[in-house]
């Protein structure tokens, strides 16, 4: 067990530096003028660039430039954002909570939802609920996140004139930022906030935005989480040990939640680092359109303003969140499961 | 009897995919959208010869005009004329799904017989290079390639491409390797059939299949992808005849005026619809082929 997360924890190196190194080629497809372009700001500084580059060494050898590079990355410098005006790693931790917030109201419900209806379809197998959670897969996968987000913004917000988009209603958001020293940021995340500060008009607000957003997520995102369930228990329920407790006069609940359930669950668990991708790749879209201010949306006005450093700081960092949750949830599995020894 | 055994594997797969009404529905949407895309000229003459993909508009407005005569789904935000729209954008997605699934299949197939059949330091240094590529969300990668790249369709199928191999590989190498240490697959090499052929005569046409569901499904979600990423403004140009690119330009008119919400709602229904529809099609498709092919299911 312990050589096994040795190697993999090798591995994991292994891959955040070819991460790395991806990157930095992606960044390095752009000509020495054009990245000493970014630091001229008029026309007249347009003849410095040769001097910019010999002076940042933008001609240098793939490796030096690099190395120049990963030395201030790991020393937590990411560069300068030109689409926040700051600082990268600064401005990195101000969209940050916006994004974990929309995922710590949306992961529960994808996996309660995921698990109770994929139990439920693989119970009541080839049965009118199968039939519906299946269609409601199949539709769920079928419908782009952004347009689906499109879609609940013109219903709701539009029709019926609920939840706006936006993170916090401009009045309070004005509140806020005129009164740092009455509203404490202890977690950044405003639905916690506002409790702490007694504000509970902040965090129904806070609630109130997330409401479509999350709906959203949901929607999209647990459908793989249902689909790997219901397999799960499909096969479970074929195995030995269920027809025997069945001869033994169990009643059928007991075996359904108590025997299989429990085993179901394990796949689930593999696909787990995927629903992480699916997640950081929903947030990009519903958080686009109902412009909350995340690191999905930092990303999408990066990409528009061709702002590397931002785009690079992402993308690492989502690399970096998905090689690790891969690696935990291994060693979780394995834990879990005595049957399966690692080598 | 006495057909070949594959033949006869390939029709009885058939009739179980036809068996299946979601499979019938997946195909009739793909028949339909392949009309549309073939006949794109007929339906929907082009107003420029020489760039049939601009979509043809009247006027400069911001405001969409409602179905009429003169065009039957209305204009969409800059008067661009939505069925022309509508009609050529279907054309371009089967440019991308094609495009994008076509490269990624082969380059999967190729890199992951490789990997899967030899094994040994290839396979650990391809892998290595999959877990790399591996780590970062596709859409995210995508839009970090695309700006290196430079904005347009053609960049995002690129960038598409060079990232959506990496499912490929590992589908068909973890079949692969199941099939490797078979006995027919010894039998074979003592019979010294070379390499290459065991490949594609003996491994392939068994490990095929779960590839072909990918693909089915792939062929629909990169064609969200390469949408949204029109949508956000890293696609076509304006006026290019793009499901994504369409949807953006409706993105301001959601909302309509206090009295009567939806008054724009042909602008956003019309190419949303069609992105779900053709996802669905290919969606549905890949559902069935999966029942189809599953061996747990398929003899009961």
């Amino acid at each position: 067990m312990l050589a096994y997360i040795i190697r993999r924890f090798l591995l994991l190196i292994v891959v955040l530096f070819g991460v790395s190194v991806l990157l930095f080629g992606i960044l390095m497809t752009f000509s020495p003028e054009r990245r000493a372009a970014t630091y001229v700001t008029s026309p007249q500084q347009a003849k410095d660039i040769p001097k910019i580059i010999r002076q940042f060494g933008l001609d240098d050898p793939f490796y030096a430039q690099y190395f120049r590079w990963i030395k201030e990355v790991a020393k937590g410098n990411m560069g300068w954002s030109l689409v926040s005006a700051r600082p990268v790693s600064e401005a990195f931790w101000t969209y940050l909570p916006v994004t974990i917030e929309m995922n710590l109201f949306a992961a529960p419900i994808v996996i309660f939802f995921g698990i109770w209806l994929g139990t439920l379809a693989g119970i009541n197998r080839d049965t009118w609920i199968d039939h519906s959670t299946r269609i409601m897969a199949i539709v769920g996968w079928s419908l782009p996140t952004f347009l689906f987000a499109l879609v609940m913004l013109m219903v709701f917000y539009g029709y019926f004139n609920l939840f706006s988009p936006g993170i916090l209603s401009d009045q309070l958001a004005m509140f806020i930022y005129d009164n740092p020293d009455r509203f404490h940021r202890y977690t950044k995340l405003y639905t916690v906030d506002g409790i702490l500060n007694g504000r509970l008009d902040v965090t129904l607000d806070a609630m109130a935005h997330l409401v479509l957003p999350v709906m959203t997520y949901i929607i999209v995102v647990v459908a793989l989480n249902m689909r790997v369930m219901r397999s799960g228990m499909i096969e479970e329920l074929s195995k030995d040990y269920v027809i025997t407790a069945l001869a033994k006069g169990a009643d059928k609940r007991t075996i359904h939640i108590k025997h299989a359930r429990r085993n179901a669950l394990l796949p689930v668990i593999t696909v787990a680092g995927q629903m992480v991708a699916y997640s950081m790749e929903g947030s990009v879209a519903v958080e686009v359109v109902f412009n909350r201010q995340g690191i999905g949306w930092w990303l999408a006005e990066s990409a528009i303003q061709l702002d590397m450093p931002v785009l690079m700081c992402i993308c690492l960092f989502m690399g970096v969140v998905f090689v690790v949750t891969n690696l935990t949830l291994d060693i979780l599995y394995a834990y879990i499961d005595p049957r399966i020894r690692l080598t | 009897m006495g057909q070949h055994p594959r033949l006869r594997e390939l029709k009885f797969t058939l009739h179980r995919i036809f068996r299946n009404p979601a499979a019938i529905i997946g195909f009739t949407l793909l028949f339909f959208f392949t009309a549309v895309a073939i006949f794109a000229p007929q339906i929907a003459p082009p107003k420029y010869a020489h760039n049939p993909y601009i979509m043809p508009h009247k006027g400069y407005s911001p405001t969409p005009k409602p179905p009429s005569k003169a065009s039957i789904f209305g204009t969409t935000s800059g008067q661009y004329d939505i069925f022309y729209g509508a009609v050529w954008g279907t054309r371009t997605a089967f440019k991308i799904g094609l495009f994008v699934v076509g490269i990624a299949t082969i380059v999967g197939i190729a890199l992951g017989a490789i990997s899967g059949y030899y094994g040994g330091i290839i396979d650990e240094i391809l892998m290595r290079i999959t877990d790399i590529i591996w780590a970062i969300p596709t859409v995210v990668l995508a839009m970090a390639i695309v700006v290196a790249f430079g904005r347009g369709l053609d960049k995002i199928m690129i960038a598409l491409a060079l990232i959506e191999w990496r499912w490929y590989v590992r589908v068909l190498r973890s079949e692969i390797l199941t099939l490797r240490d078979q006995d027919f697959v010894h039998a074979a090499r003592l019979m010294g059939v070379s390499d290459l052929k065991i490949i594609l005569r003996h491994i392939l046409p068994n490990a095929i299949y779960p590839v072909l569901i990918l693909a089915s499904m792939d062929m629909g979600s990169m064609v969200i992808i390469a949408a949204f990423m029109s949508f956000v403004g890293l696609g076509a140009p304006p006026g290019y005849a793009d499901w994504g690119q369409m949807v953006a330009l409706a993105r301001n008119y959601i909302v309509g005026p206090p009295d009567y919400p939806f008054k724009f709602w042909y602008t956003i229904v019309v190419p949303g619809g069609c992105i779900v529809l053709f996802v669905l099609a290919w969606n549905l498709i890949g559902d069935a082929l999966r029942d189809a092919f599953d061996p747990r299911l398929r003899r009961r």
